[in-house]
């Protein structure tokens, strides 16, 4: 307690009706604190927001030979994938984050993304391979993202909108549900035949370094939409934040605003799992250190710092690897790798409380 | 008004809130005491919708608490818990802050910022109003919480267990809030108590639960009675008239 380890003699005012306690403290110091408490968010922001320019200015230009026009429309298709993976996942593993009230499970770890591969695996298996082929590949997004919406709405709703659960009990629950959505569509690929599981494969096949070019402009319209959204929703995020009963306390209608956050979740997943495939840890990377840089949890710092350090992550980092290391797949493996290590570090950091 | 009818909860074959009727007086300070485990806590969550109910109404200030619309409620009626267990990283001010959202949405008005400094005020938190929730003791965080609810400035105050990890000194600050809140601000007061006199000394209408029934209810000096207290916590209870207040005594 500040106040009763405070020597100085200042009279004590009586609990309850206290009046101006501030003046007994040295005015400077609290200024200093205020001032470098309140504006380390936008420095933050400004620092992140450079390097993620820096990172794609290099990306675009670092090592090009040949006619420029082919390079910048090549590179700049593999950039809009990676800047859409990079947003989905931040933004997805932020909400939802905030929605379940805790810091150390993502979409990814509670199997979204095994769902959508899943529901990909059972169209190619039930509707078989002519459906997959013949169809518009847009209009099977589509069709995949609404069915996925509505799983997850329904695998998920029990979980998150009744009292809260034990952490615990929501991680072996994802742990399970993840296993159960990848061993059902390796089951169904094993019961294809090789032609369709080809196809199949072809589509399921994706990496930062070869990001689907045949969806991005469906997902760029499906990412704005949602966004759209999520910005009429923006002020009810730091209320969310508090739990479920401050949330409900202060008055937001708690099970729909949840039911739509948990969509959104849902679709985002959806475009960067189809642009390239299932990413396990590297939403909670982001997350974790947009909330640990920006110190505060405040929804309009956290998410645009965790966007910037996704775009910093895959823009930067595929550049690194492709023109100066000259590796080509090794990212996501980087990537995971450190987004488990912080997983780790928060389930040990947790426990250790 | 505070109304409940029949208000029942099971959890699994366990009846926890057993169709408690009851009527709650306007204004002044309701005190909920009883054993650990008599439905208590549940009750108040069931009248603040926090939780649904198995049977039953609540109509709080003639709103019925399932089918009023949730922002309505909250410029009605605030609740706060006795855990209040959050991810988020804040300042006391920022938490504060968070009450006068139901009025504005999270855009500051100056007269939520009145509301707010007022607050942080009374609490006793211009010290610690700019530090971080999880820099803060449990007393301390406790006293945020309630300024939070304060801020939100509704007529009905809904509190559980309020003095849960305050000091002697605090938790006599938060009482006297409380009937000052009562008093001066003619807000409606319901606090969930384990301390007994400060339910003798504080509050103007006590319920007592018992095994998810109401067990007795009444003015306080009615209700805080030897045989009415014994009966209520199955243990020998003494009370004793001291400067003109009844004080029980329980310990051995």
């Amino acid at each position: 307690m500040q106040r009763d380890l405070d020597t100085r003699p200042h009279p004590e005012p009586v609990a309850g009706r206290g009046r101006g306690p501030e003046a007994a403290t040295s005015p400077t110091s609290r200024f200093d604190r205020l001032t470098m408490r309140s504006s380390r968010p936008a420095l933050v922001l400004i620092g992140l927001a450079l390097l993620a320019v820096i990172s794609i200015v290099l990306f675009m230009t670092l090592g090009a030979k040949g006619s420029w026009s082919f390079v910048l429309s090549f590179r700049g298709k593999k950039l809009l994938g990676l800047l859409l993976v990079a947003y989905s996942v931040a933004v997805s593993t932020v909400l939802f984050q905030t929605v379940t009230n805790n810091r150390i499970l993502t979409p990814s770890i509670m199997g979204f993304d095994a769902l959508y591969v899943l529901i990909k695996t059972a169209l190619v298996f039930f509707l078989g391979v002519g459906a997959l082929v013949s169809l518009d590949s847009q209009v099977q997004f589509l069709v995949e993202v609404l069915v996925m919406i509505g799983f997850s709405g329904i695998l998920f709703r029990w979980l998150f909108l009744g009292e809260e659960r034990s952490l615990h009990l929501l991680v072996l629950v994802g742990i399970i549900f993840g296993v159960l959505f990848r061993s059902l569509s390796q089951f169904m690929q094993r019961m294809l035949d090789p032609g369709a599981f080809n196809v199949l494969q072809d589509t399921l096949f994706a990496s930062f370094a070869t990001t689907d070019p045949t969806l991005l402009g469906i997902s760029c319209i499906i990412v704005v939409a949602v966004s759209l959204v999520g910005l009429r929703l923006m002020h009810t995020y730091d209320v969310l934040s508090l739990g479920r009963a401050q949330a409900i306390n202060l008055g937001v209608d708690y099970k729909r605003v949840v039911v739509i956050i948990l969509s959104m979740v849902a679709v985002l997943v959806s475009v960067s799992t189809a642009l390239v495939g299932p990413v396990t840890f590297f939403g909670l990377l982001v997350a974790t250190l947009a909330h640990s840089l920006v110190g505060n949890s405040k929804h309009r710092y956290v998410l645009p710092a965790a966007i910037l350090l996704a775009i910093v992550a895959l823009v930067g980092g595929q550049t690194l690897l492709e023109r100066v290391f000259a590796f080509d797949t090794a990212l996501s493996i980087i990537i995971e790798f450190l987004g488990g290590i912080v997983f780790i570090a928060l389930v040990l950091r947790r426990s250790a409380r | 008004m505070i109304i409940t009818s029949n208000v029942t909860k099971n959890y699994g074959a366990a009846c926890v809130v057993d169709g408690v009727s009851l009527q709650l007086p306007q204004g002044g300070i309701t005190s909920i005491i009883g054993p650990n485990g008599a439905g208590k806590s549940t009750l108040l969550s069931m009248v603040s919708r926090l939780m649904a109910m198995d049977m039953g109404t609540v109509t709080v200030g003639g709103l019925d608490v399932t089918k009023a619309p949730s922002d309505e409620l909250a410029r009605r009626l605030s609740i706060l818990r006795q855990d209040n267990h959050m991810t988020a990283r804040l300042t006391v001010r920022d938490l504060v802050a968070f009450g006068r959202y139901p009025h504005s949405r999270g855009r500051l008005t100056l007269d939520d910022k009145v509301h707010i400094d007022r607050a942080i005020d009374y609490l006793d938190l211009g010290l610690l109003a700019d530090r971080f929730l999880d820099e803060l003791s449990g007393g301390q965080r406790q006293r945020a919480f309630v300024a939070m609810v304060l801020a939100q400035d509704t007529d009905y105050l809904l509190l559980d267990e309020p003095l849960n990890n305050l000091d002697m000194k605090h938790a006599m600050g938060m009482m006297k809030l409380m009937r000052q809140a009562a008093d001066d601000l003619g807000k409606t007061v319901v606090l969930v108590l384990h301390d007994i006199n400060f339910a003798s000394w504080y509050s103007d209408h006590i319920v007592a639960m018992k095994h998810g029934k109401v067990a007795a209810q009444g003015a306080a000096s009615a209700m805080i009675r030897p045989d009415v207290l014994s009966g209520i916590y199955e243990m020998d209870i003494k009370v004793h008239e001291i400067g003109g207040q009844l004080i029980s005594v329980y310990y051995g």
